[in-house]
């Protein structure tokens, strides 16, 4: 019984592999975006700014990794509205398996996809004075929590969705919303209007940020274990709440 | 031993549409079944109550001996489907989809991996195994789908429409295949199919549905047998309905194709009398009767319209780019 599930959970996650494999050049393009944020729009402001002591490109390097986690990680969840329609799913729902362990082994071939690309940045972080590698693992971490969070988010969207015509909205509503309010791009202090810091402090995505700075350059306004309680709560409570509405999802 | 399907009044309604009511039946294990009638007659919806996709609004049914409802984890690892849309997953090659299927259905590698060669090479598509699902033909993909339901040695088979948008020669190959595996490992079957002929040809027994009620269940030659006699094709170009109205004998009368087929009763009585009767005579035929006549005498309609039946060509082209641009 748990076997089989298993067997389930880790076919979906392979195939969401192999399909992404298949498409690696897709991992280029989908890299490209941080990098300008990083080298073009980073270096360009950092030219005339620093902030907490380092240059504004090194400040938002943390910043970059969780836009590519956000993106990368709620429109692969919402890409099961497209497998919907295509009716590849059906093949996979009748199966004698869980909706639980279908939506963990998606849950965690959206993961991977994304913390390859995460990876990818990784490699170029020498070039970031500010950054200590050492945080390197502990930044993983956290976007990993992240990344299963949205994932999850993404697939509650997507199991609610009947078309593709939903896409620019979630974009429109909740994620660009979340990316810009998670002091990807500024400094979370008392500057800040206080509409903009209640906004903060709601956002989960900013304890993302938060944790990352931290781990990697030791610049944080919570104490690591507060992001680290937050970020792992989030991501407990999407992954209930999509596989609630996931296993509701109608063929 | 227990039944294969066994199902009691089985009903589903959509809003105001009564799609399927009161289907009861008993299907034997080993035994191929088919579902025969017309679009919207209600084939897929039973299909997809007894697969556990799709609750039913009345009745139950059980695979062999398991609740569809109460059990479902339990009846899905007793069948296989063949759904009437393609499911495959045309990101993937022909063996990884195959690979994927073992895995869902927790089969044990050293199981498998031997099944999936055995299956390929029985439908011919060890070559192309290791292609994107993407590059393969409508025939091609319907017997990877077949080979899919049946990798997993599934006890009961659903097959809706499992020739469809094939041309005649696939067809009859495909049916081929079907009838092989499910001899070797005595599999239950349960198809839908609008080809009549095929179905004739297929089925240990028939359900007619129309309008989502059963209108006959028999063995396909004992419905056919029961319209007795031959049917006669005449080719007769004075020949009118009301001519034909006039004789009594004269059991049933349908012109298509500029052709008349009629039923008469006690026939090699009757044949002389009508003969007598229908002016100048181009061409005469008798043949037995089919299926086909056994749905026309029920519902008064042919199983699918002239009209749709002449533009059958083009149609299953459109199909057939239409599958294409789904991938
Ligand atoms: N999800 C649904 N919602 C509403 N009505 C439905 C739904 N599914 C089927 N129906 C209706 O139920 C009836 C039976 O449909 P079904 O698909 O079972 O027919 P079928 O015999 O398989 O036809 P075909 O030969 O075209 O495949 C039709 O009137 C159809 O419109
Ligand atoms: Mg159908």
């Amino acid at each position: 019984m748990i076997l089989r599930e298993l067997s389930g959970l880790t076919g979906v996650w392979w195939r969401e592999f192999k399909v992404f494999w298949r498409e690696r050049s897709r991992i280029v393009a989908s890299i490209i975006s941080p990098l300008m944020w990083l080298f073009i729009f980073g270096s360009g402001v950092g030219a005339h700014y620093s902030v907490a002591g380092v240059s504004y490109r090194d400040f938002i390097y943390p910043g970059i990794l969780a836009m590519t986690v956000i993106f990368g990680s709620v429109f692969f969840g919402l890409y099961i509205v497209w497998d919907r329609k295509i009716d590849v799913f059906k093949a996979v729902l009748v199966a004698p398996l869980s909706r639980t362990s279908i939506f963990l082994g998606k849950v965690l071939g959206g993961c991977t996809d994304v913390l390859l690309q995460v990876m990818v940045l990784f490699l170029f972080s020498f070039l970031f004075s500010a950054i200590d590698p050492r945080g390197l693992p502990q930044a993983f971490l956290f976007l990993f929590l992240s990344s299963v969070a949205f994932v999850s988010l993404g697939l509650a969207i997507g199991s609610l969705l009947k078309s593709l015509e939903g896409f620019q909205l979630i974009s429109a509503f909740v994620i660009f919303p979340l990316y810009f309010s998670s002091g990807a791009l500024f400094p979370v202090d008392r500057q800040l209007p206080s509409w903009l810091d209640v906004l903060v402090m709601l956002n989960p995505l900013s304890y993302t940020v938060d944790g990352v700075r931290g781990s990697l350059m030791g610049i944080h306004h919570h104490p690591l274990m507060i992001d680290f309680i937050v970020v792992s709560t989030f991501a407990f409570f999407m992954v209930m709440t999509g596989s609630f509405l996931f296993s509701r999802m109608k063929i | 031993m227990t039944n294969a399907i066994e199902a009691e009044g089985l009903s589903r309604r959509f809003g105001r549409i009564q799609a399927v009511s009161d289907f009861s039946v008993t299907i034997e294990r080993g035994e191929i079944f088919g579902l025969l009638g017309p679009n919207g007659a209600g084939k897929t919806t039973i299909i997809n109550m007894l697969i556990t996709i799709l609750p039913p609004t009345a009745g139950q049914a059980r695979i062999s001996g398991f609740d569809i409802v109460r059990e479902a984890a339990k009846v899905r690892s007793q069948v296989g489907v063949v759904f009437q849309d393609p499911t495959l997953d045309t990101m993937l090659t022909g063996r990884e989809n195959l690979l994927l299927h073992a895995r869902l259905y927790g089969m044990k590698k050293r199981d498998y991996i031997k099944r999936i060669e055995e299956l390929l090479q029985l439908v011919h598509l060890k070559d192309r195994a290791d292609h994107l699902v993407r590059t393969y033909s409508g025939g091609m993909r319907r017997r990877l789908e077949l080979i899919r339901g049946l990798l997993h040695r599934p006890t009961v088979l659903f097959l809706d429409e499992p020739t469809l948008g094939l041309d005649a020669q696939t067809r009859a190959r495909t049916w081929e295949y079907i009838r092989t595996m499910v001899g070797k490992e005595g599999t239950t079957v349960l198809l839908t199919t609008h080809y009549l002929e095929e179905a004739e040809e297929m089925c240990d027994r028939v359900a007619i549905l129309d309008d989502g009620k059963v209108i006959a269940m028999d063995k396909p030659s004992r419905l056919v047998d029961s319209l007795g006699g031959v049917v006669i094709i005449l080719d007769a170009p004075t020949l009118t309905e009301s001519i034909l109205k006039d004789m009594p004998f004269v059991e049933r009368a349908n012109h298509s194709h500029g052709k008349w087929e009629i039923s008469l009763n006690d026939t090699f009585k009757n044949l002389p009398l009508l003969l007598k009767r229908v002016g100048p005579i181009n061409q005469l035929e008798l043949r037995r009767p089919t299926l086909n006549d056994v749905f026309l005498k029920l519902t008064g309609r042919h199983i699918r319209d002239e009209a749709q039946e002449d533009a059958g060509g083009w149609l299953e082209e459109a199909f057939r780019q239409d599958q294409r641009g789904r991938s």
